[in-house]
């Protein structure tokens, strides 16, 4: 009798125990299905991404106008749905503002993602150096961040742009080679204080190389906050880009993107206003949704968060 | 406090150093040649190219061009414009002084607006005000401002008519005309100061929420300080540490941000005059232009980090 007693009580023991502990990332998981910002915000990214990679057949089979097809007896075309090309109107060049617009999300979407890719490998690669090795690498580190600090980035980009006229994926990577210091910085900083954590003096203890504590030790640690870091990074470089562009500098004509859509806005905000609205429009609302995805994975990955928001 | 001050200063001159090497190397390492370009369809020869090129100095290998530019530019000359035929750095005077002007104003903004935001979001926390205040800061990171500045343009200026569309005074009108400045000043001003007011309201907010949750408010409360004492004597003041913190980021964005307001607002500032000269390739007054702006920054930072030792004692130089 006395031993059945113990063994269920031992089985209801285990089962408590057995019940399936959350990670981080499910428990991230199950804060961001609850998020509807966040959700909603993610779905209207995705849409737009959806719209930019279908241009092509879009193009084709609905507007049946190509972006770069001039029509000079239809220019300045005020919205209309007959024909569906000229759904919010033409330009000065009567090319079709639609499809254009569909184009251009496709370049600006590209140049955000691939260049923030670039920054965040320099980033994450410079930062954790700094952090783990400090003395001399870290000096240098410090002395080149403060310097590309104090020179206004998007004036030098722009300065850049102008002297070296580069094509859109010198582009990509020039803008990638710049914006990295944010993140770098807080990598440099966590990884000073998460070196001289137990674990990593573990691993130092069991002979692991310099390589495998940074990259297999210290980085999973911040990982979580570097995809907040990267969405706000896309949204900042379409912002950057699409401000070149607009200068006549970044992504140049025929090339459609949404800032170099705006660089004649000047001469036809009188006669067509409806030219100068949906590109600006279009970044705004995908920069937006970057950082409110931003945002929602901070809330969702950042234990200090809980408890602090609304 | 003069000791701070004096190695703060010493910290300056590496970076220095850094941005004048990046700023040579950017211009210098640029394609096309500058004497080419403006001898072309002239009937130069090939020896008064020569001659022209002895002349400035392009001649000599990179990195004594570089020392011999250096020892020039610690005497403030950054060489003749190649466009204007005058001294680069003075052609500069009137131009950072309405830089500046914006960058100031757009400042005062920032702090006359994003700070109390922020506050009455977070003691709101939780209401419809809260809420509304809190998508107004994402909203303002996010809206590209070159685009908001045409969209003011069209609405203030060509419909209502009610503010000039650009330029910093009325043709004709004395420039000390102040109220016709301010209005001209109005838009940009506010396009540029758009992104700093959502940072500090942000920032203010989960700053106020931290600090009112510290022991030592409820110590002032229970020590039956009035509210308003309780929050502007021992909160805010706590509370403002990280806005000085900010104000590098902040900064560098009106110094940044003031080369697209100005080119869009037709503003004669220093950012659309250097954007200029990098189109028409003018070497010198790029050169002088992005170490000018540089070094505005530069001061900033330092005048921000005496700020923050004045305003936080706890902080020294490393």
């Amino acid at each position: 009798m006395a031993t059945t007693t113990t063994a269920i009580k031992a089985t209801t023991a285990t089962d408590v125990l057995v019940r399936p502990s959350r990670s981080l990332w499910s428990n991230a998981w199950w804060k961001l299905r609850h998020d509807r910002l966040t959700l909603a915000a993610f779905v209207v990214l995705c849409l737009l991404a959806l719209l930019a990679a279908a241009a092509d057949l879009l193009a084709d089979n609905v507007f049946q106008y190509s972006f770069a097809k001039q029509d000079l007896l239809h220019t300045y075309e005020k919205p209309a749905l007959d024909p569906i090309a000229y759904l919010l109107g033409t330009d000065e060049i009567g090319r079709s503002q639609v499809v254009r617009l569909l184009y251009g999300g496709r370049v600006s979407l590209a140049v955000g993602f691939v260049a923030a890719l670039v920054n965040l490998t320099i980033g994450v690669v410079l930062g954790l150096s700094a952090g783990y090795f400090r003395g001399v690498v870290d000096d240098l580190f410090t002395w080149f961040v403060t310097t590309l600090q104090s020179i206004p980035t998007l004036f030098l980009l722009l300065i850049i742009g102008a002297i070296w006229e580069p094509g859109p994926v010198q582009l990509t990577i020039i803008i990638g080679a710049l914006f990295w210091t944010g993140i770098s910085l807080y990598c440099r900083g966590q990884t000073f204080s998460l070196r001289e954590r137990e674990f990593v003096i573990a691993a130092r203890t069991i002979g692991a190389r310099d390589r495998r504590i940074m990259f297999n030790h210290i980085l999973p640690n911040i990982l979580p906050l570097i995809f907040v870091l990267a969405a706000i990074d896309v949204g900042g470089i379409i912002l950057a880009e699409s401000a070149l562009s607009f200068l006549g500098l970044g992504i140049l004509p025929p090339t459609p993107s949404w800032g170099n859509m705006l660089t004649g806005a000047t001469n036809y905000f009188v006669r067509a206003p409806w030219l100068v609205y949906p590109p600006g429009a279009m970044i705004f609302l995908t920069v937006l949704c970057l950082y409110l995805i931003g945002d929602g994975l901070r809330d969702a990955l950042d234990p200090r968060v809980k408890g602090r928001e609304g | 406090m003069r000791t701070f001050i004096l190695r703060r200063l010493i910290y300056a001159i590496p970076t220095l150093v850094g941005i004048s090497i990046i700023t040579f190397v950017i211009v210098r390492l640029a394609p096309g040649d500058p004497i080419r370009l403006f001898t072309f369809g002239s009937r130069a020869t090939s020896e008064d190219i020569e001659a022209l090129r002895h002349l400035y100095g392009l001649d000599k290998p990179l990195p004594l061009q570089y020392v011999d530019w250096l020892m020039n530019i610690l005497r403030l000359d950054f060489g003749q414009s190649f466009i204007y035929h005058q001294p680069a750095a003075a052609l500069f005077l009137d131009y950072v002084w309405n830089t500046l002007q914006l960058a100031l104003v757009a400042l005062a903004l920032q702090l006359l607006i994003g700070v109390p935001l922020g506050v009455i979001a977070a003691l709101k926390r939780g209401t419809w005000i809260d809420s509304v205040i809190r998508v107004l800061s994402v909203a303002g990171h996010a809206v590209p401002t070159f685009w908001l500045g045409l969209v003011l343009i069209i609405f203030f200026a060509v419909q209502l008519r009610w503010l000039p569309t650009g330029g910093i005074t009325t043709v004709g009108k004395d420039q000390w005309d102040i109220l016709d400045r301010l209005r001209h000043m109005l838009l940009p001003a506010i396009v540029l100061s758009l992104t700093g007011i959502a940072l500090y309201s942000r920032i203010l907010r989960t700053e106020t929420l931290d600090v009112l949750g510290q022991d030592y408010v409820r110590t002032a409360h229970a020590k039956g300080l009035r509210e308003r004492t309780v929050m502007f004597v021992h909160a805010l003041r706590n509370a403002l540490i990280p806005v000085v913190t900010a104000l590098g980021g902040i900064l560098a964005g009106l110094v940044g941000g003031a080369l697209v307001v100005e080119t869009v607002f037709s503003w004669p500032g220093l950012g659309r005059f250097t954007f200029a000269a990098a189109i028409a390739k003018d070497y010198p007054v790029i050169q002088a232009g992005v170490m000018i702006s540089s070094l505005l920054l530069v001061i900033s930072y330092i005048i921000r980090d005496i700020v923050y030792a004045v305003v936080d004692p706890r902080i020294s130089v490393r």
